[in-house]
């Protein structure tokens, strides 16, 4: 028990430090390696938690690919990054000002909130009473592969849209680069590339 | 005082702020605005896994799950277009953006 508290706080600080760390850092390359270190924590939360295979989809999928992404993105573009930070200090107190008021109105919310009376009925898939034989993942895709299915293909469905979106937007076809077609390297005949001429002795091959 | 949900909602809220945050503190950066993003999108879902776990409802954590993906997508288009913007404009101030027609 009292592990699992230094484990919590461990995690919930390094999270909410490496948090301002993105928002604050002073190269984006920073960020995003801080934001890597912040998904990384909320993983370590979610283990807390028992929720096993979020935690591992979030290290896979946000770590392995959206970071990378934008760590790709961040490197690509050759960006003057210290000019785009010139207001910085102008936003802090406005930017300063609304966390504040919406973390105290948050906070506020915590301090006063229970959970309603009726909500046990409301629970759309309990656990079932022998649930410490049923691991997470199990669980999770017995739920997510019968009753969620049409759900699970949509999501599917954007990612695959996402994905020929990402291409067609970046898909460039240029102009005026030599590429070699091998299609048209290997349509080539005999006819079409070797000529064979007579020359008349003395004229040459003028035409 | 041991580990309960108001401590999970609590860090969830910090890092939702944070996100805030970051949106008027780099309001010229859009990369770290849509790093901003993916901040408060990981505190919702450390808020739907956290009222999954104490309320024993499996279905918080297959929400997580598609907002996960819906994240995924949406990274992956932000991206692209600031790709191709970046390629037209040679900039992404975001006070640059400002032409409905490329």
């Amino acid at each position: 028990m009292i592990l699992q508290a230094i484990m919590f706080y461990l995690f919930a600080v390094v999270a909410v430090a490496s948090g301002v760390m993105v928002v604050a850092a002073r190269n984006p390359v920073h960020s995003v390696l801080f934001l890597i270190l912040a998904f990384f924590n909320a993983a370590g939360l979610f283990v807390l938690m028992g929720a096993e295979f979020l935690a591992m989809i979030l290290v896979i999928v946000y770590v392995g690919a959206v970071a990378v992404l934008f760590l790709f993105v961040v490197m690509m573009l050759d960006i003057d990054f210290a000019e785009l930070r010139s207001g910085f200090m102008r936003y802090l107190p406005i930017g300063a000002l609304i966390g504040f008021i919406l973390l105290a109105e948050l906070l506020l919310i915590f301090g006063s909130w229970v959970i309603a009376p009726g909500v046990a009925g409301l629970k759309a898939a309990p656990l079932p009473a022998n649930a410490g034989a049923l691991t997470n993942t199990r669980a999770l895709g017995e739920l997510l592969y019968t009753r969620y299915i049409f759900a699970f293909q949509a999501a599917g469905v954007i990612l695959l849209v996402a994905m020929i979106g990402a291409i067609v937007l970046t898909l460039r076809a240029r102009v005026g680069v030599r590429h070699q077609s091998i299609a048209r390297q290997l349509a080539r005949t005999r006819a079409e590339s070797v000529e064979v001429v007579k020359v008349p002795i003395g004229g040459g091959v003028g035409d | 005082m041991p580990v309960g949900l108001a401590h999970y909602l609590t860090v969830a809220a910090i890092l939702f702020t944070l996100g805030i945050f970051g949106i008027f503190l780099n309001r010229k950066n859009v990369i770290i605005i849509m790093m901003s993003i993916e901040l408060m999108l990981l505190a919702v879902n450390i808020n739907f896994v956290a009222f999954s776990v104490v309320l024993n409802d499996l279905v918080g954590q297959i929400f997580a799950m598609f907002v996960l993906t819906v994240a995924a997508a949406e990274a992956a288009i932000g991206l692209a277009i600031l790709v191709v913007y970046f390629r037209n404009r040679g900039t992404i101030q975001v006070e640059d953006i400002d032409m409905m027609k490329g």
